[in-house]
């Protein structure tokens, strides 16, 4: 166990192509730290070059208290779960998990103690003999887990473990990770490109776009105060609305309705999150949204429609009946400004009511 | 019996199987495939059994029946034997020379080519040589007058004449048909290569610091299947489809130089006319050759894990 410094680290490959451009992380002992982001956003590279796997071209990765830039993967003290598993397919379950102990010439009462152990956490107890090709996606996590677990290394690298999983599978793995790791103690970097996996696990957020760092912070503090709109777009489901507004001497001003704010001028993005979003009251101000489609979820409804040509997605409870337009009112305490240029966050105060 | 019954039971993948409505339908199918069997193997291999009971009259006048008269010549002759275990000796040199040389060109190739394509075609493009065009550059390496291996041995007071001298034409022997069989593993042992999972050998960075132990206890047994096929298709090479180049280093030379069982065959056969004798000596080589399959199917491929 041992926190994990990233410091100004660059991945510039061959021809000139740069995936990470001076991203800097503190990681401390025992955390769960999510990397998040599209596709393309250098989130794998990060991780393997914290694994080894790619070398750094610039700043330093520390785990604990040694550098390890140049170390081997084996020497650095990690262990890594791949999307695909990875696991031997010529040796058995009990072989795959092993096989790292044995190549550093643990002794074979522990390697079998940690074996065991290992097997009974994971329930895999009765798969030890067997070889991968017999096991279904789901189990083979479970080894592959295992194959990280019997090490007790200084941290988990998780390269996004549970995109080859099915939808269910995916919810209960979810929640097995975040229980083994929490009782494990043992530092994770865990990377997905899925928001809600992103928001369950982690104790920290960090959101990636074009290999450099977004934001960085808890699930709930990202999601309820995004520092720019790619964030406020990429975690939430369905995504936050994102709106033109102008802001005119202390009143923004959106779909013909005005709201006192403070902190900032001339036109602005006005983000929403379609959570927030209600009904208006009889006789309060409200924008008027024409209805284009719906889609229900059962326990919610996702209103899809337009305010003046701007389009706005609202969650509403099902009891409520649709009519062609609908009146919805801002949410005052929850509504997210930013630069319409750089689309960074813009600090507000909602003056007091009057 | 109570341990076997308590493992768990491995769920078998459904094979995929094609349903024909009509029971002719399939052996019309396979009845080129049969036909071309039957004509070049089959009907031939009959043949030689057949006559191998036999002496003909080397004026092709008749035939006499004298049994196994044959097979005790052929067993009994100093020559044979000597040429027999030429040609075992002969056989494991070329196949594993062949095998290792052409391994340990793919292992280097493959740390280079990892998703460099271009480099990747560029090294596979060796294949389309043909290999008797490449046999026969192979030959001149060693001619008496302007092979350049020849040269090379005189630096070093070698007096190398190859088709003269027993060991030199054994040396050249081996050399050219290893020479012209690497590409062949070459290719496979790449492909091989190539099809191991780079997330597999990602994990065995993270598991194994030996580059060596990490070769030997994950890529290797992954290519095993690769190499159990080249172990097969190398012995037959050896044994047979060395022919060419034996025949180009001895033909027209003098009697003492080293030549193989096939090629024993073809000289009793074509040059002294005596068909019998050269039939019950193919005879006896195709019932090596088959003991020798049934062996490696046996007992080496049951070690073997396919992916």
């Amino acid at each position: 166990m041992a926190s994990i410094a990233i410091e100004n680290v660059v991945k510039t490959y061959a021809g000139g192509n740069t995936a990470v451009h001076g991203v800097s992380i503190d990681i401390k002992d025992g955390e769960f730290i999510v990397l998040v982001g599209p596709s393309g956003c250098g989130k794998s590279t990060l991780l393997r070059m914290v694994a080894g796997l790619e070398s750094i071209s610039g700043g330093d990765v520390r785990i604990g208290d040694r550098k390890v830039n140049d170390l081997d993967p084996a020497d650095r003290d990690i262990a890594m779960v791949f999307q695909n598993y990875a696991l031997y397919p010529h040796m058995t379950v009990r072989e795959n998990l092993a096989y790292g102990l044995k190549n550093r010439k643990t002794p074979k009462a522990e390697i079998e103690a940690r074996v065991a152990e290992a097997a009974r956490m994971l329930e895999i107890g009765q798969y030890l003999d067997r070889k991968p090709r017999a096991l279904s996606g789901g189990q083979r996590q479970r080894v592959a887990m295992g194959r990280a677990i019997v090490r007790k290394p200084a941290a988990f690298l998780f390269d996004e473990p549970l995109s080859n999983l099915d939808a269910k599978l995916r919810v209960t793995m979810r929640a097995e990770i975040r229980k083994l790791q929490k009782r494990l103690g043992t530092t994770s970097i865990y990377v997905t490109h899925d928001q809600l996996e992103a928001m369950t696990l982690a104790d920290r957020l960090v959101v990636l776009n074009a290999g450099r760092i977004e934001q960085i912070g808890a699930p709930l503090e990202i999601y309820h105060k995004p520092a720019s709109t790619f964030v406020a777009s990429f975690i939430g489901s369905p995504a936050m609305n994102l709106v033109d507004a102008r802001v005119e001497g202390g009143m923004l001003w959106f779909g013909g309705v005005s709201v006192p704010l403070a902190g900032a001028q001339g036109p602005v993005t006005l983000g929403l999150r379609a959570e927030d979003l209600r009904l208006a009251a009889p006789g309060e101000a409200a924008v008027q949204l024409r209805i284009e489609h719906v889609e229900e979820l059962g326990a919610q409804r996702l209103v899809h429609g337009m305010v003046e040509d701007q389009s706005l997605t609202i969650a509403l409870s099902p009891d409520i009946p649709l009519t062609d337009t609908l009146p919805i009112a801002l949410p005052r305490e929850r509504l997210h400004l930013f630069d319409a240029v750089s689309g960074k966050r813009i600090e507000t105060r909602v003056p007091a009511f009057a | 019996m109570t341990a076997i019954s308590a493992k768990p039971k491995v769920q078998a993948e459904p094979a995929k199987r094609v349903q024909f409505d009509n029971a002719l339908l399939p052996w019309l199918f396979l009845l080129p495939q049969l036909a071309v069997i039957v004509v070049f193997f089959y009907w031939p291999s009959v043949q030689a059994v057949q006559s191998s009971f036999f002496i003909e009259d080397p004026f092709g006048f008749g035939s006499t029946f004298v049994g196994m008269a044959n097979y005790a010549d052929a067993l009994a002759s100093r020559e044979y034997r000597r040429i027999a275990s030429f040609t075992a000796v002969f056989t494991v040199l070329v196949t594993f020379l062949s095998l290792a040389i052409g391994l340990l060109l793919a292992v280097k190739a493959d740390a280079v080519i990892r998703g460099a394509s271009a480099y990747k075609t560029l090294l596979i493009s060796v294949y389309a040589i043909a290999p008797p065009v490449a046999g026969l550059i192979g030959m001149m390496f060693f001619d008496m007058h302007i092979g350049p291996f020849v040269q090379m041995a005189a630096w070093f007071g070698w007096n190398m004449q190859v088709g003269l001298n027993y060991f030199d034409t054994a040396f050249a022997m081996v050399f050219v048909s290893v020479w012209k069989q690497i590409p062949y593993n070459f290719i496979f042992f790449l492909s091989g290569l190539q099809a191991v999972p780079v997330s597999v050998r990602e994990a065995a960075f993270i598991d194994c610091k030996n580059g060596w132990r990490r070769f030997r206890t994950v890529t290797l047994p992954l290519l095993m299947p690769t190499a159990f096929f080249l172990l097969i298709i190398n012995i037959t090479y050896a044994l047979f489809d060395t022919f060419g180049i034996i025949d180009v280093m001895v033909k027209d030379k003098p009697a003492n130089n080293p030549i193989t069982l096939v090629y024993k065959v073809y000289n009793d056969g074509f040059r002294g006319n005596d068909l019998g004798g050269s039939s019950a000596q193919s005879v006896i080589l195709m019932v090596v050759v088959f003991a020798l399959t049934i062996v490696q199917f046996r007992f080496l491929e049951k070690r073997i894990h396919y992916g």
